[in-house]
């Protein structure tokens, strides 16, 4: 085994935050039970919505493909359980926007059903060719499970970069979220096995996994689970929120920073979660497409927090009435954990593949909400953000709208992770601005683009119908012209005769001008060859004339 | 809009933060109460009185509640920093009317806290300065070399009585003593022995004055401890006054005073820990910071040595004031994953 007390490197910034972490680790995971309903998003990951194979009344088996992915940048959906398709139609689902997608509707029938494995298991992955890995992953549905969603096929795609390093990310940094340590608990072979697939996949030199140093019972697992493998380094992270932050971890590892506007990639480095190494063990070894997750169920909402193993599509308010969380006392349901979660507009949603912490908290416990002061600039922001920007002067501009200013102080290399908001003396709530500058600016940028192609249009549009003026235009000085000539000649016969010299005298000039054209001197064989190849011309245009 | 906030309790407040500079100027002020008298605390009385009424005043005129700015606590803490810049000796309207220039025309006139891009109790100061240079030039002896110990009422004969008696508790400051001498002709080191002043000196900056300052240090490191304050701009400020002034004493010891002068015989303490510090005011990036604090050192020094002032803190700090915008728009810090350069 390897030098698990390696050296490692310090993001700048972080906030040391209260765990909350134990409350749900004393209780090994559950398997939460069928619900009546299951409610399948087709936009659970980054990019475009699966599209629908099944149609409202069908019968599918859990495991069934139930969704295609539309394109590289989109993912397979799979049912969870077995039971009929009741609907396909807008529903809310868990996101920060609050908008309601596209979902099917699955009634179950509690017989779980399963399809018969249509991926050919197989333990001899190395057998496979890194392009069947991707695609069996691609159709197997699995994204990243850490939060973000991206579409994990797409990650394990390393095209023509050289990968140095695969690192697992198992720093689970925030708050309460304990279902990536009880899944290293209990799972470690799994992710361990996962791991080794994924660096099949990518061709990888060599792993790290990284976790942080406040997990001692998924540490001593993960260690037992890798035996000595010499390729494998097991590294402890200091625990200090966000080093679960994909580029923050990177950075603790490596001492490498991913540039900010290009991937990890970029320096060799790939990472994934480590429940999706494990959904990747499932799907290669096994041939079963990822239909569940681990979810935390905690706060001071859950009488007894604890994790479980979810059917993905669970309707959120179905586990919380499993758990016996006291609906009427609960102020609030966070998705994600305290830091980087958002509240939950409507329990009717369903679990997804993303969802990994559902926090309910009591209404004695909920955190009131604080009028901001102005800023003072105290600076306090700049000290805990991890990516080393203004969080003061961002706001600022935030403040005043000027979109092309926070740019320039690199709003887009915030990663939104709430240090400054919880030091801010002021309490501005200064990742909102953030995030409302964002999407402002992409707005910005949609319409600047949509009016861009409208112009375009017009001005074609104005182009074709100056030019029809034109035609119109020279059309009728043409026939003004000839209509003019006309009469001259019948009117003054002296005036016609000079007119007439005067043209012969130019077309004298423009003839001694011009250089003959090459038909104009030719022999009677070549003039018969011309002739011939004229004919030749026409009849081929009659034959590809369509009339 | 729905509001995503972190749903992590925190301490952090404006108040808060503003208690606790309160709190650190608590041994300061005593030694200047016990060295010098308790004419310091009619001042800062005077002072806070005319703050939270000139605030709330302009608070109201404006439509902004009221109660809750006041409770920030920036408004009290501008008016102690004046009273404790002024000499404690000088007649009430003084202070009032300083005070009322600062939250009026340092704060309030920008859009209050947050908003005022020179430090209020610096600008009242200067306005002072400029205004009443007798008044503002007259500071109290030290209890220790008067011949009867003034008492309470012999201040507020002073402050209240526009000046009766003042006579009698009056006295040079060190800085000052040594620029009057070397302008009559007398180098340093006589002056330090002159019997007429050998007692001013003290210890080591001055009688009083060094313990005054010690008193700020102390409070000013419970600051940098806790982190409620910048360590970049008091550690710059006091660097750099202490390199430049060490380099001129070297040279020349007899037209140069010491560093230990400079940092305990003026306002160096209360200025780097108390009024430099002051956010709102201040570059913000920790680089910017840095640059800022040097500014202030450099034009402390500078100011004080071929000035016409004897203490040049509050026109140095205006200046890098004005600088600190500019400053921060020079320092922004690399961020993550940049490439360098």
């Amino acid at each position: 085994m390897s030098h698990s007390n390696r050296k490692t490197f310090n993001f700048h910034g972080g906030l040391h935050l209260d765990e909350h972490k134990s409350i749900s680790t004393s209780r090994p995971i559950e398997t939460a039970p069928i619900p009546p309903l299951l409610i399948l998003p087709l936009l659970q990951h980054i990019g475009n919505p699966a599209i629908p194979c099944v149609k409202v009344g069908e019968n599918v088996l859990k495991n069934q493909c139930i969704a295609n992915a539309d394109g590289p940048v989109s993912t397979t959906l799979h049912a969870s359980s077995s039971g009929t398709v009741t609907a396909i139609e807008k529903r809310s689902i868990p996101h920060p926007s609050n908008l309601d997608v596209m979902c099917i509707v699955i009634e179950t029938d509690g017989r779980d059903t399963s399809i018969e494995q249509s991926h050919a298991s197989t333990e001899e992955y190395l057998s496979l060719s890194r392009h069947d890995i991707q695609q069996r992953i691609k159709e197997a549905g699995i994204v990243g499970l850490g939060g973000a969603g991206f579409p994990s096929h797409i990650k394990l795609n390393a095209n023509k970069h050289l990968v140095e390093t695969l690192i697992i990310n198992a720093a689970e940094c925030e708050p309460y979220i304990s279902c990536d340590d009880m899944l290293i608990r209990e799972h470690a072979e799994s992710i361990i096995n996962g791991l080794r697939i994924m660096q099949h996949a990518l061709n990888a030199k060599h792993c790290m996994i990284g976790i942080e140093d406040n997990k001692v019972e998924a540490h001593a697992a993960l260690q037992a689970a890798i035996n000595g493998s010499d390729d494998i380094e097991l590294v402890r992270v200091p625990t200090r929120y966000p080093a679960g932050g994909e580029r923050q971890l990177i950075y603790n590892l490596t001492g490498k920073q991913a540039p900010s506007q290009g991937r990890p990639l970029d320096i060799g480095i790939v990472c994934h979660n480590a429940g999706t190494a494990a959904a990747v063990d499932d799907a290669i070894t096994r041939g079963i497409p990822l239909t569940s997750r681990v979810v935390t169920l905690t706060g001071s909402g859950i009488p007894q927090p604890r994790n479980m193993h979810v059917r993905i599509g669970t309707p959120i308010q179905y586990l919380l009435d499993h758990c016996h969380s006291p609906k009427e006392d609960i102020a609030n349901i966070l998705i994600g954990g305290p830091m980087m979660g958002f509240k939950l507009n409507s329990a009717d949603a369903p679990v997804t593949k993303t969802c990994n912490c559902i926090l309910a908290t009591l209404q004695r416990d909920a955190i009131k909400p604080s009028t901001p002061m102005p800023c003072i600039r105290c600076g306090d922001c700049v000290e805990v953000c991890p990516v080393n920007l203004l969080p003061q002067q961002l706001y600022w501009h935030a403040h005043a709208q000027d979109f092309d200013a926070i740019q320039d102080y690199n709003l887009f290399d915030c990663i939104e992770c709430g240090c400054c908001d919880v030091v801010c003396p002021s309490r501005i709530p200064l990742v909102q601005y953030f995030r409302f500058s964002k999407t402002t600016i992409w707005q910005q940028e949609r319409d600047k683009e949509k009016s861009n192609k409208a112009r375009q249009r017009h001005e074609l549009r104005l182009e074709r119908l100056e030019q029809e003026k034109r035609e119109k235009r020279e059309r009728h000085n043409r026939k003004k012209a000839a209509l003019k000539k006309k009469p001259e000649q019948s009117d003054d016969p002296k005036k016609a005769a000079i007119l007439a010299a005067m043209k012969r005298v130019q077309d004298k000039k423009l003839a001694s001008n011009t250089n003959p054209a090459n038909t104009d001197n030719l022999t009677p064989e070549q003039q018969a060859k011309v002739d011939e190849a004229d004919r030749r011309r026409k009849e081929q245009n009659a034959d590809t004339k369509p009339s | 809009m729905i509001i995503n906030t972190p749903q992590v309790a925190s301490s952090a407040s404006v108040s808060r933060l503003m208690l606790h500079v309160g709190y650190a100027l608590v041994p300061g002020t005593l030694a200047y109460i016990w060295l010098f008298g308790a004419g310091v605390l009619i001042q800062i009385l005077l002072a806070c009185l005319t703050a939270v009424i000139t605030e709330a005043v302009v608070l109201i005129l404006r439509k902004r509640p009221v109660l809750k700015t006041l409770a920030d606590g920036s408004a009290l803490l501008t008016a102690v920093l004046l009273a404790l810049s002024i000499p404690t000796i000088a007649p009430w309207w003084i202070i009032v009317l300083g005070t009322f220039f600062a939250i009026l025309f340092g704060k309030q006139i920008f859009g209050g806290i947050g908003y005022n891009p020179f430090n209020p109790a610096m600008l009242g100061y200067v306005m002072l300065l400029i205004s009443f240079p007798l008044e503002m030039t007259r500071w109290p002896s030290a209890i220790s070399l008067l011949e009867q110990m003034p008492t309470l009422q012999t201040s507020f004969d002073v402050i209240f009585n526009s000046g009766l008696g003042i006579d009698t508790i009056s006295g040079a400051t060190p800085l000052d003593t040594i620029k009057t001498q070397l302008r009559a002709g007398a180098d340093i080191p006589a002056t330090l022995i002159n019997s007429d002043f050998s007692t001013l000196f003290g210890s080591f900056a001055g009688v009083g004055w060094e313990m005054v300052s010690l008193g700020f240090l102390f409070g000013g490191l419970y600051l940098l401890m806790t982190r409620r304050i910048a360590w970049q701009i008091p550690v710059a400020m006091l660097g750099s006054l202490v390199v430049l002034s060490s380099v001129f004493y070297l040279i020349d010891s007899s037209q140069y005073i010491s560093p230990l002068l400079h940092l305990f015989g003026g306002a160096s303490m209360l200025g780097a820990f108390f009024i430099a510090t002051d956010p709102v005011s201040a570059a913000t990036t920790p680089r910017g910071r840095i640059y800022y604090g040097i500014g202030i050192g450099v034009f402390c020094f500078v100011i004080r040595t071929w000035g016409n002032y004897p203490e040049g803190l509050a026109f140095a700090v205006l200046l890098m004031n004005m600088a600190a915008p500019t400053i921060d728009h020079y320092t922004r810090p690399r961020v993550f994953g940049q490439s360098k350069g």
